[in-house]
């Protein structure tokens, strides 16, 4: 086995697969605890939906660079759904779904309109169950996820502590003099940035799990804001790996296999959780 | 100049009149206590001190050369944090996140004065422990010591014993009081009228009449002694 494996890693496209996967589960996992504390758990669903429409309307435009359009609709998207917060008409999670639905109907009905394929399903499928197209990246877009992925980083660690005040008690930040709203903006920001470079990895249906398997399955060992933020970073890493090395070996398609690791480790820490008496709230 | 002056100020929203042409002011020192009916505007009005609530007209004015970001402030517990995965030490720090401007991280000085924060709250013992463990008068002193941490002269506490047992709520006024004496000014909501009565310098009592003035005033004010007396027999 270890020798197949071998044989596969000498392959740029096996090796490139490799470092966009442990890249994007890094930058995915850092906003899952305050995504999940916020009540924003299925937030990855409903940007990626968006995402998964600004991609046909691309497609169908005949886009050379679907980034273009991609980037900006989502990060729009992501700033007026997670901005509204408390004020808005429609609250939280009404409107994730509503936009999320709303986003992946339109999407579908562009691609049958507009076909350019003659494997319409097989299009689909892939957009939103994730596919090979993790295994044909070209070196300038794996430039391109090396580049935002330390951005995200980047952001992540100078924001940390502002977006640990944020999360944990806005009218306090507010209140005391920092930006709240602000701060708000540049969560939603990183967060659309994640989702669209997530798409790649796992589709636009299973992208939440990358996003809050990690942050869930933290909390449920470890107690202070960065002890489990380090950990999803980690047990992130580690599940993508894994369940890249797994597809790879047993030819199992990529999401689902970085999923079900992650749905696996997420049992395996509500033991530990369990033996050492903590709490079992999440 | 006071600390704070309130003028002139109506508070309401969608249409609904609160609080309308209130007038007051706090001193260097003092201990101001805002009794008064659920839904009479005791909330908005502190929301509306601390900026987080436009009001429909006047203002308040603090002392020049006093910000909000200077105002510290105990808010009532929300459903987030009771499963927020956070140590104590990490909470308390958080309260300089707003004279921290853009800096990303926290100074020596502003983790001395935490972690002194944390000692004279009595929870630095407790500092690595996590927030959502502790007991509920734990809770409030963590999000007291924080409060301090951003307080320079004002403190704003919105029900600070509301859910405490008689324990926790005799200690908490005491570190109040004490607080107080050492010279920062507090602007407390409190649904405990007897305690009000005890503690507060000074009474704003909101509802159909409006009243403030200092305690003893208060106490032999109609509107303050019909409010105590049915308190009383609520009680």
């Amino acid at each position: 086995m270890i020798g197949t494996l071998l044989h596969y890693l000498e392959y740029p496209f096996v090796r490139y697969a490799l470092v966009v996967g442990v890249l994007i589960a890094l930058c995915s996992s850092l906003l899952g605890v305050t995504l999940v504390l916020k009540r924003y758990s299925f937030i990855g669903n409903g940007l990626s939906s968006v995402a998964f429409g600004a991609m046909t309307v691309a497609t169908v435009l005949d886009m050379t660079n679907e980034m273009t359009l991609v980037l900006p609709v989502t990060v729009l998207c992501a700033v007026l759904l997670l901005s509204a917060g408390q004020r808005a008409a429609l609250k939280g999670d009404a409107a994730v779904a509503m936009v999320s639905v709303g986003a992946l109907a339109f999407g579908y009905m562009l691609m049958n309109i507009f076909s350019t394929s003659s494997n319409l399903s097989a299009d689909v499928c892939s957009t939103l169950f994730g596919s090979t197209s993790i295994l044909t990246l070209t070196i300038r877009e794996v430039v391109l996820c090396i580049v935002l992925s330390v951005a995200v980083v980047a952001a992540f660690v100078l924001f940390y502590h502002k977006i640990f005040a944020v999360t944990f008690d806005e009218s306090f930040a507010q209140a005391t003099g920092t930006n709240a709203r602000a701060y708000n903006l540049v969560i939603a920001v990183i967060v659309a940035v994640i989702i669209v470079l997530a798409m790649n990895l796992v589709g636009s249906l299973l992208i939440s799990a990358l996003v809050i398997f990690p942050a869930l399955s933290a909390m449920r060992v470890h107690k202070t804001f960065l002890s489990v933020t380090i950990c999803s970073a980690i047990l992130s890493v580690a599940c993508a790996l894994a369940g890249l090395l797994v597809s790879i070996l047993g030819g199992t398609p990529v999401g689902s296999t970085i999923v079900a690791v992650n749905a696996v480790a997420f049992g395996i820490f509500s033991l530990i959780g369990r033996l050492k008496g903590g709490v079992s709230r999440g | 100049m006071a600390l704070l002056t309130v003028q002139d100020l109506t508070l309401g929203y969608e249409g609904r009149t609160l609080v309308s042409h209130l007038n007051f002011s706090l001193e260097e020192g003092d201990y101001l206590c805002i009794v008064g009916e659920n839904g009479s505007g005791k909330s908005t009005l502190m929301r509306t001190i601390l900026g987080l609530q436009p009001p429909v007209s006047g203002q308040v004015l603090f002392r020049e050369g006093l910000k909000s970001s200077h105002v510290g402030y105990l808010p009532q517990q929300t459903p987030i944090q009771r499963d927020f995965p956070a140590s104590v030490e990490e909470i308390v720090r958080s309260g300089f996140q707003g004279r921290c401007g853009l800096r990303p991280f926290y100074d020596r000085e502003e983790k001395a004065m935490a972690r002194e924060n944390m000692e004279r709250m009595g929870v630095l013992d407790l500092r690595d422990r996590c927030y959502r463990e502790l007991s509920g008068g734990q809770q409030q002193r963590v999000l007291l010591a924080r409060a301090l941490c951003a307080a320079r002269k004002v403190l704003l506490l919105d029900e600070p014993v509301s859910g405490l047992d008689p324990k926790a709520t005799g200690e908490m006024y005491d570190l109040l009081e004490g607080l107080n004496r050492e010279g920062l000014a507090l602007i407390m909501i409190s649904h405990d009228i007897g305690a009000a009565l005890t503690y507060a310098s000074h009474i704003l009592h909101l509802g159909q009449q409006v009243f403030f003035g200092t305690r003893e005033a208060y106490q032999n004010s109609a509107v303050g002694r019909r409010f105590v007396e049915r308190e009383g027999d609520s009680l």
